[in-house]
């Protein structure tokens, strides 16, 4: 414990009251260690305003989330009218619940940019790797805090699209009925799984989502903020032991942030009063038709943060089953043949492969396709063990690789729209080679980040005031 | 601290209480997992429905909710009838011999699918992923079908397609026919669905 502190004799009022707290709650210390004297390098660009925005955008949520549960009725028999109710009654409910749709797809934007980001500038790499691996929690949390309340609204996407999703887990071998039939609570999709899913949308997941905010940033603070350069300002500090690069958090990057949220809110209320549906891609049209259990709409498509996961478990048919056996046999000689093993590393190795491929060939497809969208946001928690460049940042690797991150961000846009349409043979040869795509950036990381010579990493950050 | 002795009688006395706490806590969260099945009043809402097909014309469909799932109970036509064994070629499971425990009971386990030639009753649920497929009961060329269309079901999701007898065509991303549910005659006319001489609720 620390030593009891006297305020000085001639101290204000407010002094005093400060000392006061202090002494029994580290407030000073809190303010100082994340903002007063946190010491973030002063060379941030643009890509670093997503982290506070994200924030806000949660801060939204919670918000309108609050207001909305207030008149929400989570009854199969009276969900859809009480949107309605929302939407039309209630004074301001329409823009509480447009904040709250609006924001869910506003959330996505800024998280994916936020990923982007630290894909871009190696932010995940070594001493970061928790913050990462955080911020892939906080990743699925958001994914599974859609999902859910995408069903609340009780509308015919609402329920065919849970309806779809939670039959994907009765493609897991030998438990998979029983699997569904647990999330779902009911033979078919009803009021028991709208409840669970209200309950986990408002409770359950919030509360994860929170703890691993908190995480995500005590993780940062920890370590230090990456920076565009890539370049630890730790290791350059002044006689005080403050980074010779950094600057206070507060007031330079508050005010910053601050910039960053007046261009969000002018975009974001853009959106919120010209066109809140987004289209359709925001809310979709068919969910303003009530949930109809023994009719299915023409056409059924996720929103769109979901679209890209979306193509790859539609793209993974028979036909990709074996490119994907095809690809493990070839990866497998390969690896016999060269990877260097003793005798027992390659019986070892073999016999993996062809129980792999064996496998492959025993499922159905359908679970396949269950096992490579999930795959697909796994694969990121790896990511600071994948990427072996030598330096962190873009700016410094071979030229060559910025084409490498623009063929795979096509790709995720070109698999997000094709997901968003009905499906077509030509569509679906399109996912399949997205998926490949997607797959190879990750998997064979290992490999072609370490290609290329890379251009010499400077000692400080790069910096030249405006 | 650590220059201290180990007392080992106290550890293996942490280490036993510590397993036993833990015992306790997988106990405590054995009727919390257990109040994600179903309760008791949807077990219940399982029970069996009737269906009067009395007025029932030939070509035409009629569906009832059992367990919240549309049932289908289709008259067919003669002609509908007897292009059925005409699409075996191009059927995934013509003889409906997958899953048989499942989806196809003993009696339903013929051409037709059903225990009255002419009369069908499935769940219309897509095996693929749980959406209901719509009738395409006209044949010939029509949009997502193929030119020899003889009559039958598609779903509109991910777009597989049945015969007149709810069987999935080959190369299609529904892996199963559709499920016949248990079902059995009370009259002619009257039809009892969930329930047969086997599957007594």
């Amino acid at each position: 414990m620390a030593a009891y502190k006297e305020a000085p004799a001639d101290a204000t009022a407010a002094q005093k009251l400060l000392v006061w707290v202090d002494n029994r709650f580290p407030l000073s210390k809190l303010y100082n260690e994340h903002m007063g004297e946190y010491y973030a390098p002063k060379n941030f660009n643009f890509w670093y305003v997503f982290g506070s925005l994200a924030m806000l955008v949660l801060v939204i949520q919670i918000v309108t989330g609050i207001f909305l549960v207030m008149h929400y009725k989570p009854d199969a028999s009276l969900a859809f009218a009480s949107v309605e109710y929302i939407m039309r009654d209630v004074p301001g409910g329409w823009i509480i619940r447009y904040m709250h749709s609006t924001g869910a797809s506003a959330f996505f934007i800024v998280v994916y940019l936020h990923m982007f980001r630290g894909l871009l500038y190696g932010s995940y790499r070594k001493p970061r790797e928790l913050v990462w691996i955080f911020g892939c929690g906080i990743f699925l949390c958001l994914m599974a805090e859609a999902f859910m309340g995408y069903l609340l609204p009780w509308g015919q996407m609402s329920y065919w699209g849970a309806q779809v999703i939670v039959n994907l887990f009765s493609a897991v071998p030998f438990v998979g009925p029983d699997l569904s039939l647990l999330i779902r609570g009911d033979y078919v999709v009803g009021d028991a799984t709208l409840n669970r899913f209200f309950s986990f949308h408002v409770i359950a997941v919030p509360l994860v989502l929170l703890g691993l905010v908190a995480a995500h940033i005590i993780a940062l603070h920890e370590v230090g903020s990456n920076n565009p350069d890539g370049v630890e300002i730790k290791e350059k500090k002044d006689a005080k032991g403050v980074p010779l690069d950094g600057i206070p958090f507060h007031p330079y990057y508050t005010v910053h942030d601050i910039y960053a949220v007046c261009v969000f809110l002018m975009i974001f209320t853009a959106v919120l009063f010209f066109a809140p549906e987004g289209g359709g891609y925001f809310l979709e049209f068919n969910n303003f038709i009530e949930a109809n259990p023994l009719k299915t709409p023409p056409h059924i498509a996720p929103v769109w943060y979901f679209t890209p996961y979306y193509s790859m478990l539609r793209a993974t048919t028979d036909l990709m089953v074996n490119i994907l056996a095809a690809i493990l046999a070839i990866a497998g000689v390969l690896g016999i043949v060269k990877g260097g093993f003793g005798g027992l590393g390659k019986i070892v190795l073999g016999v993996a492969v062809i129980v792999a491929v064996a496998l492959l060939k025993t499922f159905d497809a359908k679970f396949w396709g269950v096992v490579v969208m999930g795959g697909a946001v796994i694969v990121l928690f790896f990511l600071p063990w994948l990427d072996r460049s030598p330096v962190k940042s873009i700016r410094y690797r071979p030229s060559w690789h910025k084409y490498v991150y623009l063929v795979f961000v096509l790709f995720f846009l070109v698999l997000g729209y094709l997901g968003s349409q009905p499906p077509s043979t030509v569509g679906n040869y399109v996912s399949q080679l997205g998926t490949l795509v997607y797959f190879g950036f990750f998997l064979l990381m290992p490999w072609w980040s370490r290609m290329g010579s890379p251009s010499p990493v400077p000692e400080r950050v790069v910096y030249a005031a405006h | 601290m650590s220059d201290q002795q180990i007392d080992s009688g106290k550890r293996t006395w942490l280490i036993a209480s510590s397993c036993a706490g833990a015992v306790g806590a997988v106990g405590a969260a054995v009727p919390f997992v257990g109040s994600f099945e179903p309760s008791e009043r949807a077990r219940a809402a399982g029970a069996p429905v009737e269906a009067d097909i009395g007025g029932l014309k030939p070509g035409e469909k009629m569906t009832v909710e059992w367990r919240g799932k549309p049932v289908w109970i289709v008259r067919r036509t003669p002609e509908q009838i007897a292009e059925l064994p005409k699409n075996d070629a191009l059927l995934a499971d013509p003889q409906s011999k997958r899953n048989q425990a499942e989806l196809t009971p003993e009696y339903a386990r013929n051409e037709h699918r059903s225990r009255k030639p002419e009369i069908l009753v499935v769940v219309g649920i897509c095996t693929h992923l749980g959406c209901s497929p719509s009738d395409k009961f006209v044949a010939g060329p029509q949009p997502s079908l193929p030119d020899n269309w003889p009559g039958g079901f598609l779903c509109p999701c991910h777009g597989s397609t049945f015969d007149m007898a709810a069987r999935v065509y080959k190369d299609k991303p529904a892996p199963d026919n559709l499920e016949v549910p248990p079902h059995m005659y009370l009259t002619d006319s009257r039809i009892l669905i969930g329930e047969d001489e086997k599957n007594k609720v």
